[in-house]
């Protein structure tokens, strides 16, 4: 420690250093005061809530791990949430990647009047949450639902959709899927950064289209696929909107997610305490998950002579 | 790909081969279109059935089998829609909140990126790693202490929880707007020093020019954030003259029973700003999602 001090002391920061650190630091401030008040403090808060019973009217009490012990021992709620979640995230993410590399591999044919195609792929992304949930509550309404008369016409029986438990769900990744198109740009983009020289390459040694789709444009592909599969994983433990318009959770808790389980204790049975700590539940499983998914990222995302 | 192919097909094989390969590509390609052309009338199905909806009289919506042109046009639908909802307040409210948010977070956005970007000062480069770690945190986690933040300051029921803190910027449009100011090259900030410009002169005299690129993505961004914002309302706002159109919206639906035709309109008038703003900033928005997306 002393030393430290000795050595400040005999070498004063250079004046040059010292103005851009301060520059710097105005320049951020903003940012700086945001991080302590609307993230750290929030962060630490509510991990210190998790472990009080809370209901806003009367102040914090704590029960030491009794949230945590009552999310794992008593909530069928909690599991049924995790569930619904994993089990959206194992459908809609896989569907959704397939769906946006696939279309922007056909894009990237060069085709004509790419520019509608795009167009018309990307408008649903930017649809406001909740006026696409209401459109397709709509269109997914068993009796007069559009879809489900088109099924009809096809000689497939309608199904239940969103009043029924079994096909709630897949409504909702259906619902999802309409939205690929802001991945899909972000796959086009990526597509058309991939270097003629290797296609040419590859020609040379006789490879087919096949070919340099697998060996080619796939690997040089996989850091975009990457980037947003971790985005999108990240995304679907906060899914909330759609399913908190069109079901709320129901039909038998078949939609209620993770968020819309924290969202409903925090906000409608005034729980702060439990849903902090369900909260801090998923910060710990999204951060490990984060964690994992980068360690092991090196076994099949291929970066380019390793510059970034 | 297919295309690069046909360009050059002589060095692969000979005479005979090429033109069955040829015709293989052509194959290749009719099937791209038809796999296109098929899902893209999919995925406009929806729009389309949107506006039809919004224009249909009570009677015909429950109508079997699906009639898809409007049997009388029920263009009444719309001043419905405005009746049955305070429409306008709520435009208000999301005009207010969404444009607070774009000129706010542009300002902030672009001085924050500045500080992470074109001065060099110890610590910077940590403190953007923690910058660019704060995108991996899930809302619920900050959600509660901040509500309660908001709830001790009396903003509860007001815009301000959902407005100022757009000042503090974003992390995500720092990020971006880093990327960009760092393409800027350093000697033009040099220069400018040595001719005696303070850091903000150079900030307002050189790079904002430069970035207004990536600043309009920025804005765009920031107003299809707003606009589209669900939960923010949801959780701050609770009297009905604070609402912005999104909860209207929502609030519409446990209404309108199966008024279909007016929430269908009210939804499209909602879609309409969005798609328009789209058709006008089209490249914008390209270029902003590649230069959010491609820096995986």
């Amino acid at each position: 420690m002393a030393q430290v001090l000795t050595r400040t002391q005999r070498r004063p920061m250079n004046p040059i250093v010292r103005r851009n650190l301060i520059n710097g630091l105005l320049f951020i401030s903003p940012w700086l005061f945001g991080l302590m008040v609307f993230t750290i403090y929030p962060v630490l808060a509510s991990f210190y809530y998790s472990f009080t019973q809370y209901d806003v009217v009367s102040p914090p009490k704590w029960i030491g791990l009794d949230n945590y012990i009552e999310a794992f021992t008593n909530d069928p709620l909690f599991y049924r949430a995790i569930g619904n979640t994993l089990w959206y995230a194992a459908v809609a993410l896989p569907l959704g990647l397939l769906v946006s590399v696939s279309v922007s591999l056909l894009l990237n044919m060069k085709v004509r009047g790419l520019a509608i195609y795009r167009t018309i792929f990307f408008l649903p992304s930017i649809v406001p949450d909740v006026a696409s949930a209401l459109l397709w509550g709509w269109m997914l309404n068993p009796q007069f639902g559009l879809v489900n008369q088109l099924l009809k016409r096809l000689g497939l029986p309608g199904l239940g959709w969103l009043a029924d438990p079994t096909w709630s769900k897949p409504a909702l990744v259906l619902i999802g899927l309409w939205g690929f198109g802001g991945s899909m740009v972000i796959y086009l983009a990526a597509l058309q950064d991939i270097s003629e020289q290797l296609y040419e390459a590859a020609e040379l040694d006789g490879a087919g289209s096949w070919a340099k789709t697998w060996n080619i444009t796939l690997p040089m592909l996989t850091p975009t696929i990457f980037f947003n599969l971790v985005l999108g994983l990240i995304g679907t433990f906060q899914y909330f909107t759609t399913a908190f318009v069109l079901t709320g959770g129901g039909p038998a808790g078949s939609t209620s997610f993770y968020a819309l389980l924290i969202y409903n204790n925090a906000f409608r049975y005034f729980k702060m305490g439990y849903a902090s700590a369900l909260s801090w539940l998923l910060f710990a499983f999204v951060f490990t998950l984060t964690w994992v998914i980068f360690k092991t990222s090196g076994r099949w995302v291929y970066y380019e002579g390793e510059k970034s | 790909m297919a295309a690069k192919t046909a360009s050059n097909p002589q060095q692969i094989t000979g005479g005979v081969t090429i033109r069955a390969q040829r015709r293989i590509l052509a194959l290749q390609r009719l099937g791209a279109y038809a796999v296109l052309t098929i899902l893209a009338l999919v995925f406009a199905i929806p729009f389309v059935w949107l506006i039809t909806t919004s224009l249909k009289p009570p009677a015909q919506l429950f109508r079997l089998p699906i009639e898809w042109v409007p049997n009388p046009f029920a263009w009444s639908n719309y001043p419905q829609a405005l009746t049955m909802i305070p429409f306008f307040v709520y435009l208000k409210n999301t005009v207010y909140i969404t444009l607070f948010n774009v000129v706010a977070s542009v300002i902030s956005c672009s001085l924050i990126a500045y500080g992470f970007a074109r001065i060099r000062w110890p610590g910077r480069d940590a403190l953007f790693i923690v910058l660019v770690s704060t995108l991996m945190i899930p809302f619920p986690v900050t959600l509660i202490p901040t509500f309660l933040i908001f709830r001790d300051l009396g903003w509860i029921n007001t815009p301000h929880p959902l407005t100022w803190p757009a000042f503090c910027g974003n992390a995500f449009f720092i990020f971006l707007l880093r990327q960009f100011y760092m393409t800027i090259p350093e000697e033009l900030s040099s220069a400018a020093k040595i001719d005696g410009a303070s850091e903000f002169q150079i900030y307002r005299l050189i790079i904002l020019p430069l970035a207004r690129p990536a600043l309009a993505v920025v804005a765009l961004f920031t107003f299809l954030a707003n606009w589209n914002d669900f939960l923010g309302p949801l959780v701050y706002l609770s009297d009905r003259d604070q609402y912005t159109l999104a909860i209207g919206l929502y609030g519409f639906l446990s209404r309108s029973g199966t008024a279909f035709g007016p929430l269908m309109a009210a939804a499209t008038m909602i879609v309409a700003p969005v798609v328009v703003l789209f058709f006008l900033t089209q490249r914008t928005f390209i270029q902003g999602i590649t230069l959010t997306g491609i820096k995986g």
